[in-house]
């Protein structure tokens, strides 16, 4: 051991700036991997810690509560503390604004858990003292322009309440600011019928021992007709714990490509370097080592540069831990706190090593194979390589079976699990082809009658140990994914930019009735926001869905009919698509079975059940009518938030067109001023109806994708650093195999600039080729994202492939004329020299 | 001199499979040199020299016959006994000098020993490096690497090396080959200055007439087989 020890340390001393590649090429897979270990622990301690807080209660109870006295016993079981909640929509009014708002009249010790973030801080204790008080979010100031102090009037009844306190946050407020609704908290005692319908809230807190989900199955069990919704906090934390998850596997797949982009470069680095030490071996064979302790050397080698390459990884990866919250802390709804999380740490390093190692392994095992004799014989060293070794079989399996196991283990599902590994595996596999092909194409079409440089650069790409397939798989799979990302970016980008652009609505009334109609449109055109989308959509009671009355889950909670909307129109949106079936457009009125499709903002979590063909029969006003699924569309988020989820079935024309209806419309305002605006005059005019500005609403959904591309992009940038690291590893590598031939020519008359051209020729050959293939596969699964996962059109704009592929030609140009020089500086002589 | 055989090779055969068919480079061949002698192979290049070496030396396994080297039958030893053999009882020299050249001159000379798990620090193992450096000549160029050295100060190192196991054998193959006159003069000084000194058994290869002379006995090869095996004209 202690041969094999020096000796590993001994052979590194003039190798270890090329060895501290194979150390760098694995250091960014394995920060990224530790990051996000690392965050995701931080935030699964921070759900833990605030789960209840973030709802408030251990329990909340929401619908028509019953007034028995089996439930007043329920709710008087030792321990348990309840806080009643109203909560109803109405429009509140200041200083000439009006607003429509969420009022929540609280009685009790509401919250029992988490953060009432007031000001002033006595303002909820004072709202617990009763009276007609309010305390409102910072929205509702922020659209009343309202201080603490004033007056607001609430309802059509225009009761006045005093605002006692502006809260900033409170248990279940969204993480931005601008997604929270206008809120208003009163006293439950200063409720008055005038504030119109409402909704009941029970918030719970339980005694410690008693379990949330044994309490509410009790509930369920002895209220099993009641149409209660309810929420525990260990639901939420499972809730939130699940989203994590989510979030956890996908950045932690992103670390792993940049992981296994490092082990290829990894494999490389030891596949040159193993080549070069096969003289080397040979005389340690001839003095005695036996294959195991030759291979043990270097095996120690790859291991401590392994090793070293997780150190400095998991350090710098606790480096981007430390960014990450900041990156983070708008996309959930708790604050998160940075601490180590070691086992994260571990996870991360022992990952990275053992992807290092097998990577190590598989040009590693040509040492075992060294004979002796080759200290005689050189021709025997090329031999070794090719010696058939089980062991070679045994870790040439070994690294799918680990690359797919740990995409089974991130994503914990086998399909997607195995779906990633063989995408990669797809990635690696086309890459690796279209190397050999541009290795046969090059040699079969050779330039014969090109320049001399021009054939010589061309020739490097098929000669032995030519850097073609490492180069075009460091450059594609990197290219691959930058382009991949870009483009889904943009893509989704587009969507979200919809509604505000091109004359869309960005200005959205989901309920205005017929009565309404004409003044509503007249006010929105006249504030410089026209209508430029109108459906009508017609309340109906569904009686059967195959024969048979639909499930409760249909319902409202506490309804006793099951109401539905459906609108009526000849055509497809913009956006969707048929799914399935076929789209009736039209249908003669008093058919006996009417052709509908089901939209897309149908609420498919409800009544998952319901599909193509099924008869649907349904009361409309009065009317008995059968329907039958002809058509399910699909559609974009663009289109489901600006149609709102007001109509879920489509009617063809002519057949419901004679029912009383209610519209959504949708205005378009040039600017968020005007949009704002508007809204403001429609409030004012119509207290009750609600318009939302998607305008603003879009916005804040462009800063929070913003902010999840810029996280995308913070790990996809460990992937690029990784990329890099391999492009400079593949070309220095080259550059050491190249360098006798360089100086050869060099001695034989070559200029400097016919010996750098030579190299660009080679370099922009590959670049050009690996970002074209790269961005084949990027176009690839950008559009099987886009149409399986994201549900979007795709849109591949041929201005940014061509100028992707570009930029990469440019890096790898640079680089490779960076990492390349001085080798023309070289004295000959020294270099012969090293020969020896 | 001892008479007993330290190397005796019995109907030695090597055949490579070719694309035109197995290649025989070499043909039953059969001699014993006794402890202490000294031998000489001589022939054209391709004749078989090498592979004869390689065989006797435990590098490579012949396709038929046997090698017994210091009593111990390498066909029946896997790779690592042999690798055991060429350890404790054979030193190399090579033409192409073949050092390690991430290490020192010293290190180089240590390398044996330290495969043996002997430490060179406990032992006298370093001290005997270094006087063994100091007796080719080196003393002074114990922390150079090789790319440092000059073909014949490489060479030297390779010697100093051959002898620190104490090898009851040493094989050399062309050692004065890649070498200009005075200085390969120099060297087979060396060789069998310290062949002298330690009792050891020498088996050279070469084409040098001359320095095949200088030993006890002379093999003439030729396409794989003993053509003469007559005594040499060693220096007394």
């Amino acid at each position: 051991m202690s041969f094999i020890l020096k000796m590993a340390w001994r052979d590194s001393r003039a190798s270890r700036r090329r060895l501290l590649l194979l150390s760098l090429s694995v250091v960014f897979g394995i920060a990224a991997l530790v990051a996000i270990g690392s965050v995701s622990a931080n935030l699964r301690r921070a759900i833990d810690e605030q789960a209840s807080g973030l709802l408030g209660a251990d329990v909340i109870i929401n619908g028509r509560i019953p007034a028995t006295a089996e439930w007043a016993q329920a709710m008087a079981a030792p321990g348990v503390e309840v806080a009643r909640e109203r909560i109803m929509a109405t429009p509140v009014a200041a200083a000439g604004a009006t607003q429509r708002t969420q009022i929540r009249a609280i009685e009790g010790d509401f919250p029992f858990y988490g953060e009432f973030d007031v000001k002033p801080a006595d303002a909820l204790r004072r709202l617990r003292q009763g009276g007609n008080v309010a305390i409102v979010s910072a929205k509702l100031v922020e659209q009343l322009q309202v201080r603490v102090g004033d007056t607001v009037a609430l309802g059509r009844a225009r009761e006045r309440f005093t605002v006692i306190g502006v809260v900033a946050s409170y248990p279940g407020s969204p993480p931005q600011v601008n997604f929270a609704p206008a809120v208003a908290f009163i006293p439950f005692a200063a409720l008055s019928p005038s504030l119109g319908l409402r909704a009941n809230r029970l918030d719970l807190r339980l005694p410690r021992g008693l379990v949330a989900a044994e309490f509410v199955k009790g509930l369920k069990a002895g209220f099993p007709d009641s149409g209660l919704v309810i929420a525990t906090a260990d639901e939420r934390r499972q809730q939130l714990d699940d989203g994590i998850t989510g979030f956890d596997a996908f950045f932690h797949l992103v670390g792993f490509v940049a992981l296994f982009l490092g082990a290829i470069g990894v494999a490389s680095v030891v596949h040159v370097y193993v080549r070069q030490k096969i003289a080397t071996v040979a005389i340690l064979r001839c003095l005695g080592a036996s294959g195991r302790q030759a291979f043990a050397i270097y095996l120690l080698q790859g291991f401590a540069l392994g090793l070293f390459g997780a150190v400095v990884g998991a350090g710098l990866g606790l480096v981007g831990q430390g960014l990450m919250p900041a990156l983070l802390k708008d996309l959930f709804p708790f604050p998160i706190h940075f601490f180590i999380s070691w086992p994260a740490v571990a996870s991360g390093m022992v990952s990275g090593l053992v992807i290092c190692l097998l990577f190590t392994l598989l040009p590693l095992l040509t040492v075992r194979n060294v004979p002796p004799l080759a200290a005689f014989r050189s021709a025997l060293a090329e031999r070794a390589s090719g010696v058939f070794d089980p062991w070679r079989v045994v870790i040439a399996v070994s690294i799918p079976v680990a690359v797919a196991g740990f995409a089974v283990w991130q994503t914990k599902s086998v399909r997607f699990g195995m779906g990633y590994a063989f995408a990669l595996g797809f990635g690696f596999a086309t890459l690796t082809g279209a190397a050999y092909l541009v290795s046969w194409a090059a040699r079969v079409f050779f330039p014969s009658k090109m320049p001399y440089v021009v054939r010589q650069g061309v020739a490097n790409l098929y000669r032995p140990q030519n850097r073609t397939v490492l180069l075009l798989l460091s450059i594609g799979l990197g290219a691959f994914l930058m382009i991949a990302l870009f483009l889904t970016r943009s893509e989704l980008m587009a969507q979200l930019q919809g509604p505000g652009g091109a004359g869309r609505p960005n200005l959205l009334l989901p309920v205005v009735e017929g009565d309404e109609l004409e003044p509503v449109t007249k006010l929105l055109s006249d504030q410089g926001a026209p209508v430029v989308l109108q459906t009508p959509f017609v309340q109906m009671n569904l009686l059967s869905v195959n024969g048979k009355p639909p499930g409760r889950r249909w319902r409202l909670p506490g309804a006793k009919d099951t109401v539905l909307f459906a609108t009526h129109r000849d055509h497809l949106n913009p956006n969707e698509t048929v799914k399935e079936g076929k789209f009736a457009g039209t249908a003669e009125p008093g058919a006996a079975e009417v052709p509908i499709a089901l939209s897309p903002a149908l609420r498919r979590g409800v009544d998952p059940v319901l599909r193509l063909g099924d008869i649907m029969e349904w009361d409309v006003q009065g009317i008995p009518m059968r329907t039958r699924v002809t058509a399910v569309l699909a559609g974009s988020p663009q289109f489901q938030m600006a149609a709102g989820r007001r109509y879920e079935f489509i009617f063809p024309e002519g057949v419901i067109n004679g029912a009383p209806a209610s519209y959504s419309l949708g205005a378009h305002a040039a600017t968020p001023a005007l949009a704002a605006k508007a809204q403001r005059a429609v409030t004012a005019a119509f207290p009750q109806l609600e318009v939302v500005d998607l305008s603003a609403i879009f916005a804040v959904i462009l800063r929070v994708f913003d902010k999840i591309a810029y996280v995308i992009g913070f790990m996809a940038s460990f992937v690029i650093a990784t990329g890099i690291v391999m492009l400079v590893s593949a070309i220095l590598t080259g550059r050491f195999q190249r360098i006798r031939e360089t100086v050869l020519l060099r001695t034989l008359g070559a200029s400097h600039r016919q010996l750098v051209l030579i190299q660009l020729v080679e370099y922009a050959i590959l670049g050009i080729l690996a970002t074209v293939v790269g961005a084949m596969l990027a176009v690839g699964g950008n559009l099987l994202l886009a149409h399986f996962v994201f549900k979007i059109p795709a849109a591949i704009s041929p201005l940014f492939l061509l100028e992707a592929t570009a930029a990469v030609t440019l890096v790898t140009l640079v680089t490779g004329w960076l990492a390349n020089r001085g080798i023309t500086n070289h004295p000959p002589l020294a270099v012969l020299r090293q020969e020896t | 001199m001892s008479d007993l055989p330290i190397l005796k090779v019995e109907r030695l055969t090597k055949t490579y499979p070719t694309a035109a068919g197995p290649l025989t480079v070499l043909h039953e061949v059969s001699f014993d040199l006794a402890a202490g002698a000294s031998l000489a192979i001589v022939g054209p290049s391709g004749s078989g020299k090498t592979t004869l070496l390689g065989l006797c030396a435990g590098l490579d396994r012949a396709s038929s016959g046997s090698v017994t080297l210091a009593g111990e039958k390498l066909d029946r030893l896997d790779e690592d006994g042999r690798a055991r053999v060429r350890n404790q009882h054979i030193g190399f020299v090579f033409q192409n000098f073949q050092l390690i050249p991430t290490l020192t001159a010293l290190e180089n000379v240590l390398v044996p020993i330290e495969l043996r798990g002997a430490s060179a620090a406990a032992g006298d193992y370093e001290r005997d490096s270094r006087d063994l450096l100091k007796r080719v000549g080196l003393g002074d160029r114990y922390d150079h690497y090789p790319v440092q050295l000059s073909g014949g100060e490489q060479q030297r190192v390779a010697l100093a090396r051959a002898f620190v196991n104490r090898p009851k054998i040493l094989f050399c193959d062309e050692p004065t080959g890649n070498l200009d006159g005075d200085t390969a003069q120099a060297m087979v000084e060396l060789i069998f200055g310290l062949n002298r000194e330690r009792g050891t058994t020498l088996v050279l290869v070469t084409h040098d007439l001359e320095l095949a002379q200088r030993c006890g006995r002379v093999i003439r090869f030729r396409s794989g087989a003993i053509v003469s095996d007559m005594p040499g004209s060693p220096a007394p």
